[in-house]
């Protein structure tokens, strides 16, 4: 436990003292945010339900986004200890092996949380209001931080096995694109047929659809339950990947 | 009687179908800086590897401070430090910060006194605070050598110490290695470079084909190396004693 929190440390300083990469994750679903919003909302205006807020609508996708671009960085950080024989260093000292594992799980997150309360910060600024109540924020948080921890036992993977910094950072670019295919910035009423059932079924659609009817105080039926056992069920399949290439390259 | 620390039996490892170990064994006694000279994918790295308990054999069997690397390596892994292949440090973080983390994970209790000791005996002070990606090849393996000191180990592994570096590193380096025997630690060292092995070892394996060939003290190798021929020959200098003879006479016309 104290190890964790020495190593965790260390990334944190890392995370600090590399400002840049905290800022990419930050600039570009932000930066996409503002496209969908200014140029592309007003025609999607049209196809949404009346009196829906197009910020809000989008607000959803874009903060998982965000996770996905943060937990990219963790794959690459883990590559980066792996690659240095960092790695190699701390398992051969009397610490819990796993230790090393949880740091960069720890530090992912927590970046993510960061910088998703400054991406609401912008959402407030250019006219996202809710009225949910603390239990429905809590249940959103709760719902983010779960799908943070998801994706960074994804990323975890191609941080331990790829062979370049590439093939480390490659995997994030469909995570961050799978939104785009989702319900998160159109309604999938207006998709061709094979895209829809596509967009319906994809793990981002039930996600998005909880978080948006948690932000707008809306009954979250069945959604949450679907996306609750993609989220738990990713995490499981990529923990055990992810454990598995972790004790094979040492 | 002489007091063994590390003991190795009958060593194999195999990746697919390629033997790297056929079998090794040697032992080291305390303090003593032993040295397995051998060209690159000799099996140099494996056998370091399987010691600092991070692969295990496949056969075979080692004790380290009588502590066995398959069944106890939680113990092992108290009683050595590796200083791998590729100088593990972190380059964000400084000097300071780096020898901090290393005796915060040990569990040294007074860190910040134990990294500046270490800093000072490596002539790392002045660099303390700076971030170690600035350091040169030479700091940075004198940085990674201070980090595995953190503790005291009683074992500690150096995988091919000098590769990479500049001559004047190396000596750099050379210099350290001989400080470290003078504590009473037991070094396993690995290298390509014969120089390097006569300079610091006192015991000397030579690793060829995944078998030690021969083991013994230099003076014990040196007889069954061919007998001395005395040659006329013009020795050109080579490009190592052109350098360290010119950035020699630059020194002394700074000075």
């Amino acid at each position: 436990m104290k190890n964790t929190f020495t190593l965790f440390g260390r990334l944190m300083t890392h995370i600090i003292r590399s400002p840049d990469t905290i800022m990419s994750a930050m600039i570009q679903p932000i930066a996409i945010m503002l496209l969908f919003v200014y140029v592309f909302g007003g025609a999607i205006k049209a196809s949404l339900p009346d009196g829906m807020n197009y910020v809000k609508y989008q607000l959803p996708g874009i903060l998982i986004m965000v996770i996905a671009y943060n937990t990219s960085y963790a794959g690459l950080r883990m590559f980066n200890d792996k690659q240095k024989g960092i790695f190699n260093r701390f398992n051969s000292m009397p610490i819990n092996r796993s230790s090393s594992l949880w740091a960069h799980v720890l530090a992912s997150i927590t970046s993510s949380i960061f910088t998703l309360v400054i991406t609401f910060g912008v959402a407030l600024l250019i006219g996202f209001r809710s009225g949910a109540s603390i239990l429905e924020w809590f249940a959103v948080a709760a719902i983010l931080t779960l799908f943070s921890l998801t994706l960074t036992w994804t990323a975890i993977i191609p941080g331990l096995v790829a062979k370049s910094i590439e093939g480390a950072q490659f995997y994030a670019f469909p995570v961050i694109f799978l939104p785009l295919f989702s319900s998160a910035f159109a309604p999938t009423e207006t998709m061709p047929k094979a895209l829809r059932l596509f967009a319906e079924n994809q793990p981002m659609t039930p996600i998005v659809e909880t978080i948006r009817a948690l932000l707008n105080c809306e009954p979250i039926g069945n959604e949450i339950w679907i996306a609750l056992a993609w989220c738990v069920g990713i995490m499981i399949v990529a923990w055990f990947f992810a454990m598995r290439a972790y004790k094979r390259q040492i | 009687m002489r007091d063994i620390v590390i003991q190795v039996n009958d060593l194999r490892k195999s990746f697919k179908s390629n033997d790297v170990l056929k079998g090794i064994d040697f032992e080291i006694g305390r303090g003593e800086i032993f040295a397995l000279l051998g060209s690159n994918g000799a099996g140099k790295t494996t056998i370091v590897n399987i010691l600092s308990t991070l692969m295990k054999p496949d056969g075979g069997s080692a004790n380290i401070c009588g502590y066995d690397i398959i069944h106890q390596p939680e113990k092992v892994r108290q009683s050595i430090s590796l200083t791998g292949q590729f100088a593990a440090v972190d380059s964000i973080l400084t000097g300071r910060e780096n020898i901090m983390l290393i005796a915060k994970l040990r569990g040294v209790k007074n860190y910040a006194a134990v990294a500046d000791n270490l800093l000072e005996r490596f002539g790392l002070s002045e660099a303390a605070n700076k971030r170690a990606a600035v350091y040169s090849g030479g700091m940075t393996r004198r940085l990674d050598i201070a980090m595995s000191l953190v503790g005291n180990p009683a074992v500690i592994f150096l995988d091919e110490p000098t590769t990479g570096l500049d001559p004047e590193a190396r000596i750099e380096v050379w210099k350290t290695v001989k400080e470290l025997s003078g504590n009473g630690s037991t070094i396993l060292l690995t290298t390509q470079y014969l120089e390097e092995a006569e300079q610091l070892a006192d015991k000397i394996a030579i690793l060829h084909g995944g078998k030690i060939i021969v083991h013994g003290t230099l003076d014990e190798l040196k007889k069954l190396f061919p007998s001395a021929k005395e040659e006329y020959i013009i020795k050109q200098p080579t490009l190592e004693e052109i350098f360290l003879a010119i950035i020699g006479t630059k020194k002394e016309e700074s000075q």
